[in-house]
C-alpha cells in the first residue's frame, strides 16, 4: 500500500506535472530546431512568437466568450487556437519578407541573423506588450479537473490524491497529435521531403530543383502552427504573461540543444529530458520518501536538492553537460 | 579630414540633445540621462571588447552588471562580525566544500581511463560533495539569515571606501566570466551565447534567493556614496552662500551639485578604459583579435592560440562590465536584484554597440549615450504621440485609455525598429570601424 501511496504522490506531483511541462517544451524546441535546420541561426525571437500567437488566441477566446461561444468542458481557447496559428502565420511571414529575406539573399553568417532576431524580439516583445499589456491575464474555462485528488481518493481508497487537470491532458493529447502531424508532413509529403533535404545538404537540393524561397516559407508557416500551440497550452496550463515566454527561451534552446539542433525527434526527447530534471531536481521528496523509510526514519527535511527559483539553473547545466560531452546532441544534430 | 569632422558633429549632435532636455525638462533629467549614458557607455566598451575586437557573442551582460552590483555590497557595507561568527565562515568552508567537489571530479574525468569506473567514481564524488556541501551550508545559513531579518540577516560587507567596490566589481565579474568562458568558449557562437544567456539567469537567481549573501529581494538600500549628501551640502553654509551667487536656491543647487560631482566620476573612469581599449585596440595584441575574428582557421594556422585570446578578452570585457554595473549600483544608492531586466541590460547594451558601430571604441560610446538618451525620451514621446493620434476619440473611450495607457511600452518596439534599421541600412553603425 505504501509502495502504491509512494507512486501515487510521485505522480501527481512529479511525473504529470513533467509529462505535460515536456510536452510544452517539445513543440517550443520542434520550433526552434526547424528554424535552426533550414534557416541556419537560433532564433531569439521564438519566445515571443509563441507569446504573439498565444495573444491572438487569447483576444479570440474573449471574444468568443462574449458572445456565448464554448466547447462545453473543453476550453474555449482550443477554437479559438486556428485563428492564433493563422495570426502568427502572417505575422512571421511578414517578418519574413520584410527582415530576414534580405540576410538571406546576401547570403549573411548566422551570428548577424541572431542579432536581427534580437531585434525582431524586441519589436514582437514591444507588439505584446503594446497590443495585451504586460499583465497576468486569464482565458482558461471549461473543465478544471479530469480527475480531482478528492475523487480519485474516494475511488481508490489510496491516501494520497492524484490530481489531474484538463488543461494537462489536452496539453498531451494536442502535442501527440502536432507531432504526429508534423512527422507525416516531413517524412510523406513531397514538401515535407525537399524541407528534410534542404536541411541536409542545401547545395544538393537546389542542384535537384528544390525551391528554397518555398521551403523557407513552409518552414515559418509549420513553426508559426508550432509556436502558436506551445504559447496556447503553456498559458493554459500556467497563465498567460508575455514576460514569462521570453523567460522560456533558456529551457526551450536548452531541448533542442540537448536533443541535437537540427533534429526533430531529438528536439522531442531533449524537452521531456530538460522537464523532468527541472521538476524531479526541486521537487521537496520528504513525502515520497516518507513511504520507503522504515518507521522512525523518515526524513527530517524537505529533502528538495535545489529552491525552485534555480530551475533555470537544471536547464543550464544539463546543457552543459551535453555540450562538454557530446557536443551534436544526443541524437545527432548539426554542428555547423 | 571629414571623418574627424563627421564623428565630432555626431558627438555634438547628442550633447545638443542632451542641452534641449536640460532646457525644455529640466536640468536634473538632463544630469541624469548623461550619468546613466556614461554607465551604458562603459558597458557598451564591455560588449565592444568581445563582440568587436573578437566577435564572441555574450547575451549575458546582464549577469556581469548584476556581479559587480553584488561587489558594491559586499565591499562597502559595515562589516558585521555577530554574521561572520554565527555563520559566515561556515559558509565560506561550504563554498570551498562545493568548489573541491567540482574539482575532484574534473579531475577525476581528466585523470582516470575512461569507462565505467570512471563514471561511477565521478557520480560518487559528486554525490558524496553536493550532500556534504549542504550538510555544512543550510545550518549556517540559516544562523545568518536568523540575524535581525528585518534589517540585516547578511554577512555584511568589508566596510571598505564604495569607490574600491569598483574594480572590486570588475574582479567579480571576471573571475565569474574566467569560469564560464574556460567552459563554454571553445563551443559554436550560438552555444556561448545560449551558455551566457543561461548563467547571467542564474546569477540574478542566485542573487534573489541567496539572502545570506546581499539579503536577496529584501534589497540592500542605503549603501554609502563617494560624494556628498544633499543635506549636508544644504546645511553647510559656505555652500549656501556659492549657490546663491549663481542664482540658485540650496535644494536645486545641491542635487545638480551632487549629480554633477558622480559625472566627473564616471567621465574619469569612462575616459581611462576608453584610453586603454584604444590603446589595446591599436597594439599588436589588437590586431592580433581581430585577425582571429575575422578568419580563425587562418589565425590558428599562423600558430595563434585561439581559444586562450578568446578566453582573455572574455575575461577582460565582462570586467568591463562588472565595473560598470558597480558604479550603477553605488549611483542608485542600492542593490534591488528584482530590477535586473534581460531586455534593458543585455539586449539594449547590444543595440548600443551595433548602432554605434561594432569594432569602434568611439562608436560604443556614441551609441551608449544616443539610445540612452531615445530610451529614457520615447516614453514622453510616445505619451505625447498618442495624445495626438488619439485626440480625435470621444474622452473616455475604451481604445483611447488603452493607447494611452500602453505608450510606455514604445520603448521596445522603438529598439527594435532602430536595431532593424541600421542593421540594415547601415550595418557598420554610425561610426564604423577602421
Amino acid at each position: 500500500m505504501d509502495l502504491l501511496n509512494a507512486f501515487v504522490a510521485l505522480s501527481n506531483f512529479v511525473l504529470i506535472p513533467a509529462i505535460a511541462y515536456g510536452s510544452q517544451l517539445a513543440l517550443g524546441a520542434l520550433g526552434v530546431t526547424l528554424i535552426y535546420g533550414i534557416l541556419r541561426f537560433s532564433n531569439f525571437a521564438h519566445g515571443d512568437t509563441m507569446a504573439f500567437g498565444a495573444m491572438i488566441t487569447v483576444l479570440v477566446t474573449w471574444w468568443l466568450q462574449s458572445m456565448g461561444v464554448g466547447l462545453g468542458p473543453l476550453p474555449t481557447a482550443l477554437l479559438a487556437l486556428p485563428f492564433g496559428i493563422l495570426g502568427c502565420m502572417a505575422l512571421v511571414l511578414v517578418t519574413d519578407r520584410m527582415v530576414y529575406r534580405f540576410y538571406r539573399e546576401q547570403k549573411a553568417k548566422p551570428v548577424i541573423l541572431v542579432i536581427v532576431s534580437m531585434g525582431v524580439m524586441f519589436i514582437m516583445n514591444g507588439l505584446v506588450r503594446f497590443i495585451i499589456g504586460p499583465n497576468d491575464q486569464n482565458f482558461a474555462d471549461g473543465e478544471r479537473f479530469l480527475i480531482s485528488a478528492r475523487d480519485f481518493k474516494k475511488m481508490t481508497g489510496l491516501e494520497e490524491g492524484l490530481a489531474i487537470k484538463s488543461t494537462q491532458a489536452l496539453t498531451v493529447v494536442v502535442a501527440v497529435i502536432c507531432v504526429a502531424l508534423l512527422f507525416w508532413f516531413l517524412n510523406k509529403t513531397r514538401t515535407g521531403k525537399s524541407m528534410r533535404a534542404y536541411s541536409d545538404n542545401e547545395d544538393l537540393a537546389l542542384l535537384s530543383g528544390i525551391n528554397p524561397e518555398r521551403v523557407v516559407m513552409y518552414t515559418w508557416l509549420i513553426v508559426a502552427a508550432l509556436a502558436t500551440t506551445a504559447g496556447v497550452l503553456y498559458g493554459l496550463d500556467k497563465s498567460f504573461k508575455p514576460f514569462v515566454y521570453f523567460q522560456l527561451l533558456l529551457p526551450i534552446f536548452a531541448s533542442a540543444i540537448v536533443g541535437g539542433l537540427g533534429s526533430p525527434l531529438g528536439a522531442i526527447a531533449g524537452g521531456f529530458v530538460i522537464a523532468f530534471s527541472e521538476v524531479t531536481v526541486t521537487y521537496a521528496w520528504k513525502k515520497v520518501l516518507g513511504y520507503f523509510a522504515p518507521a522512525g526514519m523518515e526524513p527530517d527535511g524537505l529533502v528538495q536538492l535545489l529552491s525552485t527559483d534555480y530551475k533555470f539553473a537544471v536547464s543550464f547545466v544539463i546543457l552543459l553537460i551535453v555540450l562538454l560531452f557530446k557536443p551534436t546532441g544526443l541524437f545527432k544534430g548539426k554542428a555547423v | 579630414m571629414t571623418e574627424t569632422v563627421k564623428n565630432t558633429a555626431l558627438f555634438l549632435g547628442v550633447a545638443a540633445l542632451v542641452v534641449i532636455t536640460g532646457f525644455m525638462q529640466s536640468w536634473n533629467s538632463a544630469i541624469l540621462i548623461v550619468n546613466m549614458g556614461l554607465i551604458s557607455a562603459i558597458m557598451a566598451i564591455g560588449v565592444n571588447l568581445q563582440w568587436g575586437f573578437a566577435g564572441l557573442f555574450n547575451v549575458g551582460v546582464m549577469g556581469f552588471v548584476a556581479l559587480g552590483g553584488l561587489a558594491v555590497v559586499l565591499v562597502s557595507e559595515p562589516l558585521s562580525p555577530e554574521a561572520w561568527s554565527a555563520g559566515g565562515w561556515g559558509i565560506v568552508l561550504a563554498l570551498l566544500l562545493g568548489a573541491a567537489t567540482v574539482f575532484a571530479a574534473v579531475m577525476a574525468t581528466k585523470r582516470m581511463p575512461k569507462g565505467r569506473n570512471r563514471a561511477l567514481t565521478v557520480l560518487v564524488v559528486l554525490i558524496a560533495g553536493f550532500v556534504i556541501y549542504r550538510a555544512v551550508f543550510d545550518p549556517n545559513v540559516m544562523a545568518v539569515e536568523a540575524i535581525n531579518p528585518a534589517a540585516a540577516g547578511n554577512i555584511g560587507g568589508l566596510g571598505l571606501p564604495v569607490l574600491l567596490a569598483w574594480p572590486a566589481g570588475g574582479l567579480l565579474a571576471a573571475g565569474a566570466a574566467w569560469l564560464i568562458g574556460k567552459t563554454a568558449l571553445g563551443l559554436r557562437s550560438d552555444y556561448l551565447a545560449i551558455a551566457t544567456l543561461g548563467i547571467a539567469e542564474i546569477i540574478i537567481a542566485v542573487m534573489k534567493n541567496e539572502d545570506w549573501l546581499a539579503r536577496g529581494v529584501k534589497n540592500v538600500i542605503g549603501l554609502p556614496r563617494p560624494v556628498p549628501y544633499e543635506i549636508d551640502l544644504q546645511n553647510d553654509p559656505g555652500f549656501v552662500e556659492s549657490a546663491a551667487s549663481l542664482g540658485l536656491d540650496p535644494v536645486t543647487a545641491s542635487t545638480l551639485y551632487v549629480k554633477l560631482g558622480y559625472s566627473v566620476l564616471f567621465t574619469v573612469v569612462l575616459l581611462v578604459l576608453l584610453w586603454m581599449a584604444q590603446m589595446a585596440l591599436k597594439s599588436p595584441w589588437g590586431r592580433m583579435m581581430r585577425a582571429i575574428r575575422d578568419n580563425e582557421v587562418a589565425a590558428e594556422a599562423m600558430g595563434k592560440d585561439v581559444t586562450r585570446r578568446h578566453l582573455q578578452v572574455f575575461v577582460l570585457g565582462s570586467a568591463v562590465c562588472g565595473i560598470a554595473g558597480a558604479m550603477m549600483t553605488t549611483l542608485d544608492g542600492q542593490l534591488t536584484p528584482g530590477t535586473y531586466q534581460p531586455l534593458r541590460f543585455t539586449f539594449l547594451i547590444w543595440v548600443m554597440v551595433i548602432v554605434g558601430g561594432s569594432g569602434n571604441n568611439f562608436g560604443a560610446v556614441l551609441g551608449a549615450m544616443l539610445i540612452w538618451f531615445l530610451w529614457v525620451q520615447v516614453e514622453p514621446l510616445g505619451l505625447w504621440l498618442m495624445n495626438v493620434i488619439t485626440f480625435g476619440l470621444p474622452e473616455g473611450s475604451a481604445l483611447k485609455s488603452h493607447l494611452i495607457d500602453s505608450a510606455a511600452h514604445m520603448r521596445l518596439l522603438t529598439m527594435g525598429v532602430i536595431l532593424l534599421l541600421v542593421l540594415r541600412f547601415s550595418p557598420r553603425g554610425l561610426i564604423p570601424e577602421k
